[in-house]
């Protein structure tokens, strides 16, 4: 199976993340897109990994996982204390930060 | 040319200056304490300067004695000592100065009794006869330039005196601009002389004139020749003398008639050595007198406010002095002694003006008096005196100063000489003309006066100077030229007086002169004495006479050229600024606070767009690197 499969496959889940994030209002959905498009990334560390021969974009995997743990941690927190101050999950409603 | 240095009573000639300057700072600044004596100290002052004066020129005995005060300014290579030079010339100033200055401040005792602010007034004059006494008496052309500012400032606060007059108040500030004109000539004369030479004492820069390039010396003496146009009222800076007497009547007789606007003359004949040097300057002094002392004339014989026809008169006489100056050694003592005798019977005449005009209630149109002889009768004869000197009436002052006047002029012999002579006995013809009609619808004729007004004689307060300048303006000419001789007097200054060969006898001058006068008195009799003079001016008149009136369009001429221009010149200058400089500052500020405010616009606040943004930004940044690894 030639590792062009998985580099599409990273494409497409590259892609379905980024266009979710763009036209979801949905806090959660847009994070779980986030999510998507993190180990859609991992998918093709991974890939380039096993094409090289090394162990190195198996690593900065691991890192991206534990880093997007963390960004999990703290970005439920911003949804739910958000949702608790708007009664909204929706992006769209959370827009002080401007001008 | 030697100075030495003084002794006896001449060391102590700086008190001239002190004198009078204390006075003024007394009154200035004593305030209203000083308000019951100060016009008797003011005059105290001054008649106390007279009589130090005249010992001091007894003293003389034609030396020239420098009197060394103190460093006035030591920078570099600059060093100016603060010295006076006493000498026959600046003693026959200092005279002229106190000696009718004296009588002019007691006159004004009288004339300005009832102004609240008489005191001031004195404290003015005070300050102006220590400005011109520091003008005639330094040694230097820095003390000078001080004294030139300060009678010019004098000037200015005393023509307006009564500033609460806007015509009063513009007359002083026109007088003071274009006095500036002048001043900047004569400043840059001594900037050029400290350049050139290193020096700026009277005797350091004539000892050394001749080492100059003739352009520089032609330069300096044009420069200097504008400094003593502004001050002296002539051509073309000549417009702001017969406005200037919007001042009251005694600053008109001794600044603006015998005292002040004859610096100019002063400063020419001061700077003989210069003008020796430099024949063009010195032509142009020549035609700077001519071309004056007819411009006055003309003006004068139309004017109907009787001040204005004397200051023109004045324009004209110093026109007279300029030409004699500018003729050269031959001239020097001929416009000197003119100057002196003109200031008796200048001063004399304004002093009569002002007593008519305190008679009639400060009214200064000459066709609302007439009929003034029998009234007024020691006016009447003082002020006649004064008028038949001024005329060159035979043996009288006038006659004896400008008749030489007009014999140096002739004695140049060549066709120029005619010239001159010939302008300056159809100007002798015109001053009869314009000073007889004066004496015509003032002193005689039907009364023509406002409802109301019951002419008085003044009180002796007033008529007792004009009686002593009366003496003086009959007396003067024979005096000064017959009696001892002016010229003997300023040999020390002048040198030798060369024998003169006469091209024109001076018989036969005097005999032309006086023809001339007395068609001018005819004619004048002709036009005003037989007639009865309109109370309003006509107004279906040549186009002479019109030109006449307006001064032959001076003030139009300077608006024309100079004022509109500036006016010009300012606005375009306020628009650029505006405009240009405020306007790129402002428009750059406004440039960036719009296009921030702009671009602040694209901070929306939701989410979704800046991920956009980045997305994009994401995708520009791989693109470029795509192409740059590709290409």
């Amino acid at each position: 199976m030639s590792l062009t499969n998985y580099l599409v496959l990273a494409a497409i889940l590259f892609t379905i993340g980024a266009v979710g994030v763009l036209v979801r209002r949905n806090a959660i959905v847009v994070f779980m897109c986030i999510e998507l498009m993190l180990n859609s990334v991992n998918l093709t560390l991974v890939t380039f990994a096993r094409a090289s021969g090394t162990i190195d974009g198996q690593i900065i995997a691991l890192f991206v996982m534990v880093v997007a743990a963390a960004e999990v941690v703290i970005g439920l927190a911003i949804i739910m204390s958000i949702y608790r101050t708007r009664r909204s999950a929706s992006v769209d409603d959370a827009n002080l930060l401007k001008y | 040319m030697d100075t030495a240095p003084a002794d006896g009573l001449i060391t102590s000639a700086w008190l001239l200056i002190a004198l009078p300057l204390a006075g003024a700072a007394v009154l200035l600044l004593g305030g209203r304490r000083t308000d019951r004596w100060g016009h008797l100290l003011g005059t105290g002052t001054v008649v106390a300067a007279f009589v130090l004066g005249l010992l001091c020129t007894l003293q003389l005995d034609g030396r020239r004695l420098d009197v060394e005060l103190f460093t006035f300014m030591a920078t570099g290579s600059l060093d100016v000592q603060a010295g006076l030079l006493f000498d026959p010339l600046s003693a026959v100033f200092v005279l002229l100065i106190t000696g009718v200055g004296a009588l002019i401040h007691v006159y004004s005792i009288g004339y300005m009794a009832h102004d609240p602010r008489r005191r001031r007034f004195f404290a003015y004059l005070n300050l102006f006869v220590a400005a011109m006494l520091l003008l005639v008496l330094g040694d230097n052309f820095v003390a000078l330039y001080v004294g030139w500012e300060g009678v010019g400032l004098a000037s200015y606060l005393l023509i307006a005196f009564w500033h609460e007059r806007p015509s009063a108040a513009t007359a002083a500030k026109k007088a003071f601009i274009m006095n500036r004109v002048g001043d900047v000539g004569l400043a840059l004369a001594i900037f050029l002389m400290f350049a050139q030479l290193g020096t700026v004492a009277y005797d350091g820069v004539f000892g050394a004139v001749g080492t100059l390039a003739g352009g520089t010396v032609t330069a300096i003496g044009l420069l200097l020749l504008l400094g003593a146009c502004g001050k002296s009222g002539q051509f073309p800076l000549q417009a702001w003398l017969p406005d200037a007497m919007e001042g009251p009547t005694p600053v008109s007789a001794l600044i603006h008639a015998a005292t002040m606007v004859t610096a100019g003359v002063y400063l020419i004949a001061r700077c003989a050595p210069i003008y020796d040097e430099t024949p063009t300057a010195r032509a142009v002094v020549l035609a700077v007198g001519a071309i004056t002392l007819m411009i006055g004339a003309i003006a004068g014989c139309a004017q109907d406010d009787i001040k204005k026809v004397l200051a023109y008169s004045t324009v004209s006489q110093i026109g007279y002095m300029f030409l004699a100056v500018g003729l050269g050694p031959v001239g020097y003592v001929a416009g000197l002694a003119h100057l002196l005798t003109h200031g008796f019977f200048k001063a004399g005449l304004f002093l009569g003006a002002g007593s008519v005009m305190h008679a009639m209630n400060d009214e200064v149109d000459m066709r609302r008096f007439g009929g003034l002889a029998s009234r007024m009768k020691v006016t009447f004869v003082t002020f006649g005196l004064g008028y038949l000197a001024l005329i060159g009436f035979p043996f009288l002052s006038g006659f004896y100063t400008k008749d030489a006047i007009i014999e140096a002029a002739f004695d140049r012999g060549d066709g120029w000489g005619y010239l001159l002579g010939g302008v300056a006995i159809l100007a002798a013809g015109l001053t009869a003309f314009y000073m007889t009609r004066l004496m015509l619808m003032t002193f005689f004729g039907r009364p023509r006066w406002e409802p109301g007004v019951h002419p008085h004689e003044s009180p002796s307060v007033m008529t007792a100077p004009m009686v002593l300048l009366a003496v003086g303006s009959v007396l003067a000419g024979f005096l000064l030229v017959v009696a001892f001789p002016l010229e003997a007097w300023l040999t020390p200054v002048f040198g030798e007086p060369e024998a003169a060969e006469h091209v024109v006898a001076p018989l036969v001058v005097s005999i032309l002169v006086t023809v001339v006068m007395a068609l001018g008195v005819l004619t004048a009799w002709l036009f005003v004495g037989r007639r009865e003079v309109p109370v309003t001016a006509p107004v279906r008149v040549s186009a002479v006479t019109r030109a006449a009136r307006r001064a032959l369009y001076a003030d139009a001429v300077n608006e024309s050229l100079f004022m509109r221009p500036g006016q010009w010149l300012t606005r375009a200058l306020v628009f650029v600024d505006n405009r240009g400089v405020d306007g790129a500052v402002n428009g750059l500020a406004a440039t960036l606070g719009g296009s921030s405010s702009r671009l602040g616009r694209t901070q929306t606040g939701f989410v979704r767009s800046y991920a956009l943004s980045m997305l994009g930004g994401a995708v520009v940044v791989a693109g470029a690197l795509l192409a740059v690894t590709a290409g």
